[in-house]
């Protein structure tokens, strides 16, 4: 099979050329530009810079003589292009490029507590206006609205200070109070998030801002240890690492949503119901949530959970066969 | 590629972009370095003919628009130019604050395929002239990610072209084949949807792109429907999942300190001998029960009695399930 092997080499060329004729323009707006910038700015080597101009050198117009190759002049480290030869514009945007930038200008534009939506939209419209056609992407985005708190947090975040939360912590039903020195705020999934360096964990976490509670600018500035590092969140927000418990579940048809929104290790057909097996960072986080869950749902695994999860129902059924208190006024008013 | 290769490559682009004429593939060859061949040759000429095809083929693929036409009346043999208006970008003025902006936009794809797209899209940019801080943010990020059936929905959308895919939804134990003329994508609390009209069902229908198994499989020619006029696309996905309005109260006991989950949305909270009585505001009974259940003894709902007679009925049926289980199991 050569087909994969031409293919790859036909990009690496197709990227090649589209990036000569981009730089061409590029020089053009930038005339003087040192050639250690520009090469930053485009992403290649210097000694790869060099190579594309060499290359342009000895391009041009038909007759190829002096006077219609593409020149350039050179100072120093410094570039000029003095003859262009009609390539003196980029290339307009593919189908592919007007979508990418587009769908992300419109997620940007959408995401609530934004800075400065009013320049992305501007944006939006002169790249849509550009790409005629092509922009017309058959794509449309809406994140959840607007939150107080997400605004809240992204102006403290800005001002650089240490900040004091009240969290409420869903894997251990606790609300605690902490202080953070935030990295950055993100929106993942439709959710905002301060990531941030806690001082109680000593590590880096992320906060989701609908579970902050309350929030106090503290005077110390935001320092975050060298060895603080945003995490890589490329595979989403939760990925369970190995150390953590393994719960199994036996499932109805009507609980199988839960392999969409829960990352699931395994999961077999067993006829009608489904085994799924799932990590959890708490064993009280599961009883809750296998208890929540439905009346077709039944723990295989571990025993410790399932024995935790029958003695808790009828613990709690027998705080039921206990008359109500009389003095609820609810109930008082009720039995009357 | 080769050196020459690219050199042909570009020498094609700015011969074709500066003729005004359409010129034939000899005159191309006569002109352009890299295509001498003897046309008399019959292996020769088809080895350029060969060669000739593949770099047209290329200079699509980048999006170059090649016409082609014939130079008059009197030439049989069509020809090629490139119309420098629909090669070249349209100058887009950004100020510095909107230039910024398409640098961040560019740079949240987490898809590698558009992530590139993006990246090359703003290199055009800039050699236009935009200049883009790289230093810039907006202070807050959204991360872009899309399932793999995104780019080919939205390129059938944006060509009106029928797809056919396959279909898995949880509660179904197969997935099913289902045919569409998508309308667009929609983007809906973190999750990628396609709108359009289901062939099979003769009807509006969503799905979710995460459900999409397999390829999408475009099955119809270019241009075959129109979307209804003024589609609202979201609107279409949103009708499944509105706001729901909590016009419920049920009022629990809660142990002292525990429970912080549900203190959370209680709308009122008073401190009692025997505990913290909590109003919950709520739409649907059942749906309370699931949030209660979860707490054990911790929580006890006095009224109403719906939501209590729910909760019972959960904790009995989650005993019986889990009874014979913790005695095989032999935990104790």
């Amino acid at each position: 099979m050569t087909r994969p092997a031409v293919a790859r080499g036909s990009r690496a060329s197709a990227d090649r050329l589209a990036r000569l004729l981009n730089l061409v323009p590029y020089l053009l707006a930038r005339p003087g530009i040192e050639i250690a910038e520009a090469a930053g700015d485009l992403g290649v080597t210097e000694r790869q810079l060099r190579e594309d101009l060499e290359l342009l050198w000895v391009c041009g117009l038909p007759g190829y003589g002096p006077g219609d190759l593409i020149d350039m002049a050179f100072d120093g480290d410094r570039v000029t292009i003095t003859y262009d030869a009609g390539i003196d514009r980029p290339l307009r945007l593919t189908p592919d490029e007007a979508l990418a930038l587009v769908v992300a200008l419109r997620m940007l534009a959408e995401t609530p507590g934004v800075a400065n939506r009013e320049a992305v939209e501007r944006a939006l419209a002169k790249i849509e206006d550009a790409a005629g056609d092509l922009a017309g992407a058959p794509v449309e985005v809406r994140l959840p609205g607007d939150s107080a708190r997400v605004r809240e947090l992204r102006a403290a975040v800005e001002r650089g200070r240490a900040l004091r939360i009240t969290y409420y912590t869903a894997a251990r039903d606790e609300t605690t109070e902490r202080v953070i020195d935030p990295l950055r705020m993100l929106m993942v999934g439709g959710r905002a998030y301060v990531e941030a360096w806690c001082r109680r964990a000593e590590a880096v976490r992320l906060f989701r801002a609908d579970r902050v509670d309350a929030v106090v600018e503290l005077d110390d500035p935001a320092v975050v240890p060298p060895q603080a590092r945003p995490q890589d969140l490329t595979d989403g927000v939760f990925r369970p690492s190995p150390d953590l418990p393994l719960i199994t579940l036996r499932i109805g048809r009507g609980e199988r949503w839960i392999t969409e929104y829960y990352p699931c290790e395994r999961v077999v057909a067993d006829g009608e119901q489904w085994l799924v097996s799932l990590r959890v960072t708490d064993l009280g986080w599961a009883r809750r949530f296998v208890v929540g869950l439905g009346p077709e749902v039944t723990v295989v695994a571990p025993a410790e959970l399932a024995e935790q999860v029958r003695a808790q129902a009828v613990a709690a059924l027998e705080a039921y066969a206990t008359p109500p208190t009389p003095a609820d006024p609810a109930v008082a008013a009720r039995t009357q | 590629m080769s050196r020459t290769r690219t050199e042909r490559l570009v020498n094609l682009v700015i011969c074709l972009l500066s003729t005004r004429r359409f010129l034939t593939a000899a005159q191309i060859a006569a002109t352009v370095p890299g295509y001498e061949h003897d046309p008399d040759d019959a292996k020769d000429h088809e080895a350029f003919q060969r060669k000739f095809e593949r770099d047209k083929a290329e200079l699509r693929e980048l999006g170059v628009p090649l016409e082609t036409g014939t130079a008059s009346v009197f030439d049989a043999e069509p020809g090629y130019r490139i119309a420098p208006r629909e090669y070249a970008l349209p100058d887009i003025p950004l100020e510095p604050d909107e230039a910024a902006a398409v640098g961040i936009a560019a740079r949240l794809w987490q898809h590698a395929g558009l992530a590139a797209a993006a990246s090359s899209g703003l290199a055009k940019l800039r050699a236009a002239g935009v200049d883009v801080d790289p230093q810039a943010t907006l202070g807050l990020e959204p991360m872009v990610t899309v399932d793999p059936a995104f780019a080919p929905l939205t390129a059938a959308a944006r060509d009106r072209r029928e797809v056919t895919f396959d279909y898995r939804v949880p509660d179904r134990d197969a997935p099913t084949r289902r045919r569409l003329q998508p309308w667009g994508v929609v983007c809906w609390r973190g999750r990628w949807y396609v709108v359009g009209h289901d062939l099979d069902r003769a009807a509006t229908r969503c799905f979710r792109l995460s459900r999409v198994v397999g390829a999408v499989r475009p099955s119809g020619a270019p241009d075959s429907y129109r979307p209804p006029a003024d589609v609202d696309l979201i609107s279409h996905v949103a009708r499944w999942s509105g706001p729901v309005e909590r016009t419920g109260r049920a009022t629990v006991l809660v142990a002292p300190g525990r429970a912080a989950g549900l203190r959370r949305w209680a709308v009122r909270a008073d401190t009692g001998p025997d505990g913290d009585r909590l109003v919950l505001p709520y739409a649907d009974a059942d749906y309370l029960a699931g949030q209660i259940v979860g707490y054990g003894p911790e929580v006890r709902v006095l009224d109403p009695p719906e939501v209590r007679e729910a909760v019972i009925q959960r904790l009995k049926e989650i005993a019986t399930r889990h009874d014979d289980l913790a005695v095989a199991g032999g935990a104790r």
